[in-house]
């Protein structure tokens, strides 16, 4: 179990400034909302007070008649040329409702005006004639036969054509015979049912677009998006107009962590722009951002695990229920199967999924989709069984281990992974080894799955006459990965970090690159980097061997020098040589680096202490244990660990989609929706724990989204140490432990 | 925004008169931190907005030759927690300036704002009641005092007709050997609005043993601050001992008439009532035998 030796870098493990650091520190970084063209309009978005309802008609005319006004668009405006409304898939209809809504929030109709006051004012007057219908906000009930229907349309995949339903699919994954190992003599069981609330990424930066829509057809969009290539090509499906006619610029990104996949704002404004003949900019505010973009499910989890008295899980079951909100697109309890036991090597599986739409706004990821929710059930039920056997809790976890060689996600055996070093890492902690004291305390630990995806990426290089290079990426950066492929390169041609200039730009100007998530960019993004990097050696290669007189094949390259024979020139050198004299030299590099690229994990330990009478809980301290296969730019990776914790963090405590008894959504500002301040978080310790990564060059995995996973779990494991009393249900905000405990009842 | 007009008046008599005139149309801005949050959320339309951050008597503090304290309607709670004399003599006023927003929000809000305000989970207004604050209440039409426990009539309502201007707090000199406090509960340590809070201002006999005055507020409970005298006279003449705070706890407990809403539940807030009243009344004892 010793991590294999790793390489040594020059580069890659250093922690240098990022490129992007100044403009963002002194303000001068341009965000979505920072983009101001002459003659720009401003664009608001109508939206639905109700949870569920008919539109009937939508009248516009007053809004139309207020001076100022220039264009009005509604859900009919979506529907493409030569298409009917019956035609209009349901990624239009999310944008902007045609003869329904489905959540509070939804958008119905938008204005475009000279100023944003007079676009409200004109959003006010125009009339929406609803027809309100029984609306459904909990996932179960939802699944119950007389619950109100969102769909008629909508069958269960696979399921009985005649039956009305709620439920999308029903993912069933089974191995082995989990009930009858679960019946066998002198097996140790537990069980529980748990449930999680919707919460939101809670990313700083609201939603915002700025369009252009020229007489030719020539569409132009600046936008904060996770995904320039998929924001142009999802733009184009739904205005049915050629991704060759659109260009999407991203700006710098204020956080997305999921939410910023989608395209919300991306269309509205180009055909507000169309319209009108104006450039336009819609932008959402706080209350937009919760009630009408893509929080992640709130969920309904009952599982159970059997044991060996000494320890060995033998048998697991989950019946796991996720909301999809008001859309059936999303497919979150399928990654639910694929991750809820993936850190242990259990014999006999079995797991049923049921993703479900409710009418809350439709879903998307949140770093780590659906796995933090799975993790808080089964990661209690782990910390139960070690209680109910009487065995260390990390022990427990070593005994069961998902190494190389076991079962992964999908079916497909995992290559080498590091979850069995996550946890030894932790039992030889500081943090583990120091014994907590002190009455209300408890300290919690839990273990954290995210597969992380490959997918596809370009880049190019160019190498300047000064012998600098320029590396343009069409990967959004959000987490520093500007400077983690910049890294990449410079390991790869042998120059120093600073000859690196990367460059994010928009969609006409680099090869496709998929979405920034998953966390894929340093992983897949740096495979194209360190392809483009090697072509690049060739490439000089050639040109040397043009003018040193020999073949090609003899020039050799190493730490960053070329030589053959005698000869010998440093990157630098060789730049100047032949790119300072010669025709201009520009590479590419373009990977798909598949979907699943093996597997990180983590290891979360937390120390907390609960006031007994208000029910307040206080983290005290906090360890995180990765494995980042291998940590590029170590200082990030702590950032990117630390980030998930302090996520999970307010997930765990006060963090949810709190609904009042008419279905609205009752604390859509940050003053209610309670996201950990500074004095809710200690310092986060980290300990990075470095297992390669067989499928990257470098060994590098993604490190964004194992974080979150852990602490969850870890809290409540904590919190039931505190007060004796298991939590099932989040938050555990000082509310929920004053009426899981006896503290009312004196 | 939808405020229509602004003026800053230099005096208090120009105020009153613009008051006068323009009734409920005028709006008055002191530090704004409530004011012109409802306007750009367009939950209130203001006509006029009547800035009196130029008039000096609402401004500052002062005090008085029979030890009570005078504070200016629009002062900013930081300049009256940065007073060491304050501080030494009214430590609960501290409590509860402190806890008002970041250091920004406090160079900017007041005591007479957070009051005028009248939130029910306003954090000054329990303080100012255990203490006895008098509100200092003045029109063109006439001048008046009312009873800090007696200004908020309701969510966000409270006595001032639409021409009345709340100049100034007074807060009674503290008696010897009394001691206060304020503590309010929150689900974070800082950003959020109380689910409940509690003042106490308690009197001790000489040998700090027992109560012989107690004025109880509490908070977030019921649809304004609450002064209760239930939990005064469960104190009075009582030795000093947790039978007693029990008792007050109780009555607070009793008094509190809560609702439920994302904040926190009624069970929760009747909960924290009595537990709020119990802490502040133990720190208001530690400080009233340190006087």
């Amino acid at each position: 179990m010793t991590a294999p030796e790793k390489p040594a870098y020059r580069v890659i493990g250093t922690r240098p400034v990022r490129p992007d650091g100044i403009d963002k520190v002194t303000g001068r970084a341009v965000y979505g909302a920072d983009v101001r063209l002459p003659g720009m309009l401003r664009g608001i978005v109508l939206r639905s007070p109700h949870a569920h309802a008919n539109i009937r008609g939508i009248d516009a005319s007053r809004a139309l008649a207020l001076p100022g006004v220039k264009a009005v668009i509604t859900g009919a405006d979506l529907v493409p040329p030569g298409k009917t409304l019956a035609d209009v898939p349901d990624l239009a209809s999310n944008l902007m409702a045609t003869t329904k809504v489905y959540y509070r929030g939804q958008a119905v109709a938008a204005v475009a005006a000279t100023s944003e006051e007079i676009a409200r004012q004109a959003a006010r007057l125009i009339e929406v004639d609803y027809e309100v219908l029984p609306a459904v906000l909990d996932v179960r009930e939802a699944m119950l036969p007389a619950a109100p229907i969102l769909h008629a349309g909508l069958r269960t995949r696979g399921g009985d054509p005649n039956t009305q339903t709620n439920i999308i699919a029903h993912h069933v994954m089974a191995v082995g015979d989990a009930e009858a190992a679960m019946a066998g003599a002198d097996i140790v069981t537990v069980e529980g049912e748990f449930k999680t609330s919707m919460v939101h990424q809670g990313y700083i930066e609201p939603h915002a677009s700025t369009a252009t829509w020229n007489p030719d057809g020539q569409i132009t969009i600046w936008t904060s998006t996770q995904g320039s290539f998929p924001a142009r090509q999802n733009t184009s499906a739904v205005l049915g107009h050629p991704i060759s006619k659109i260009k999407v610029i991203p700006t710098e990104i204020g956080g997305g962590f999921g939410g910023k996949i989608a395209i919300y704002l991306e269309p509205v404004a180009a055909l507000l722009a169309r319209k009108s003949g104006k450039p336009v900019k819609v932008q959402m505010d706080r209350a937009d951002v919760f009630e009408a973009t893509g929080p992640t499910p709130g969920t309904s989890i009952r599982a159970k695990l059997g044991a060996t008295k000494d320890g060995r899980i033998v048998a697991a079951i989950a019946d796991m229920a996720y909301e999809t909100g008001g859309y059936p697109i999303a497919t979150p309890a399928n990654y639910a199967t694929m991750v809820a036991f993936s850190c242990y090597d259990i014999e006999n599986l079995k797991m049923d999924g049921w993703d479900v739409v409710v009418n809350k706004p439709r879903t998307q990821d949140y770093r780590a989709p659906s796995s933090p929710a799975a993790a808080f059930a089964i990661e209690q039920l782990v910390d139960e069984l070690s209680e109910k056997l009487g065995i260390d809790p990390l022990a427990l976890r070593l005994k069961n281990s998902a190494r190389e060689g076991t079962r992964g996600p999908m079916g497909m055996p995992y290559r080498r992974i590091g979850h069995e070093e996550c946890v030894q890492a932790a039992l030889d902690s500081d943090h583990y080894r120091s014994p907590l004291e002190g009455a209300n305390k408890g300290r919690g630990v839990a273990s954290g799955f995210w597969f992380n995806v490959g997918l596809r990426s370009s880049v190019s290089v160019t190498v300047q006459p000064d012998g600098t290079v320029s590396l343009i990426e069409g990967s959004t950066d959000i987490g520093g990965t500007r400077a983690s492929l910049a890294m990449q390169l410079a390991e790869t041609i042998g120059v120093a970090y600073e000859d690196v200039k990367p460059t994010v730009v928009d969609t006409d100007s680099v090869g496709y690159n998929d979405v920034t998530a998953g966390s894929r960019v340093t992983f897949g993004t740096g495979m194209a980097v360190v392809e483009a990097g090697k072509n690049l050696i060739k490439e000089m290669s050639g040109r040397l061997a043009g003018a040193w007189s020999v073949p090609p094949e003899e020039i050799t390259f190493n730490a960053g020098t070329f030589s053959a024979g005698d000869k010998s020139m440093t990157f630098k050198q060789a730049a100047e040589a032949t790119v300072g004299r010669g025709p201009g030299l520009t590479v590419s590099g373009s990977v798909n680096a598949g979907f699943l690229q093996g597997g990180g994990f983590a290891h979360h330990i937390v120390d907390v202490e609960v006031d007994p009478e208000t029910g307040k809980v206080q983290v005290l301290r906090y360890t995180t244990v990765q494995d980042a296969g291998t940590a590029v730019h170590p200082a990030y990776v702590e950032g990117q660990m630390q980030g998930g914790a302090a996520q999970g963090i307010g997930w765990a405590l006060n963090e949810e989609y709190y609904y009042d008894d008419n279905g609205r959504m009752a604390n859509s500002t940050y003053l209610d929706y309670r996201i950990p301040t500074t004095l809710d978080v200690p310092m986060i310790d980290t300990i990075i724990v470095e297992v390669p990564n067989p499928l990257h060059p470098y060994g590098v995995r993604g490190v964004g989204e194992p974080g979150i996973v852990p602490p969850l779990a870890a809290i409540a494991n904590a919190v039931y140490r505190a007060t004796g009393v298991r939590q099932h249900q989040l938050p555990m905000s000082p509310r929920r432990i004053l009426e899981t405990t006896d503290a009312m009842k004196a | 925004m939808q405020a229509r007009a602004y003026a800053a008046p230099p005096t208090l008599d120009d105020a009153l008169a613009l008051l006068a005139e323009h009734g409920a149309d005028a709006r008055v801005l002191a530090g704004g931190t409530d004011l012109i949050i409802q306007v750009r959320e367009n939950r209130r339309d203001v006509g006029v907005m009547v800035d009196v951050k130029a008039i000096r008597e609402l401004t500052e503090f002062t005090f008085l030759a029979d030890g009570s304290l005078r504070i200016g309607a629009a002062t900013p709670c930081a300049r009256i927690y940065g007073d060491s004399q304050v501080a030494r003599r009214f430590p609960a006023i501290i409590d509860s300036a402190s806890l008002i927003g970041g250091v920004q929000i406090q160079s900017r809000a007041s005591l007479g704002g957070n009051l005028c305000n009248s939130s029910p989970a306003a954090d000054s207004i329990p303080t100012l009641i255990a203490l006895g604050a008098i509100a200092e209440i003045r029109s063109k039409r006439q001048e008046r005092e009312v009873l800090v426990e007696a200004f908020c009539t309701g969510p966000g309502q409270n006595v001032l007709a639409a021409d009345e201007l709340l100049v100034a707090l007074r807060i009674p000199a503290p008696a010897a050997h009394s001691g206060a406090a304020f503590q309010r509960f929150i689900p974070r340590n800082e950003m959020d609005i109380s689910v409940t809070n509690a003042a106490a201002n308690v009197t001790l006999s000489a040998d700090g043993q027992t109560f012989t005055a107690a004025r109880i507020a509490i908070g977030a409970v019921a649809p304004t601050p609450l002064l209760v005298p239930a939990a005064g006279a469960a104190l009075v003449g009582q030795p000093v001992g947790e039978a007693a705070i029990e008792a007050a706890a109780a009555a607070s407990r009793a008094a509190a008439r809560p609702i439920t809403d994302m904040r926190g539940s009624a069970d929760q807030r009747r909960h924290l009532a009595g537990v709020l009243t119990a802490r502040v009344l133990r720190t208001a004892i530690e400080r009233a035998r340190a006087s």
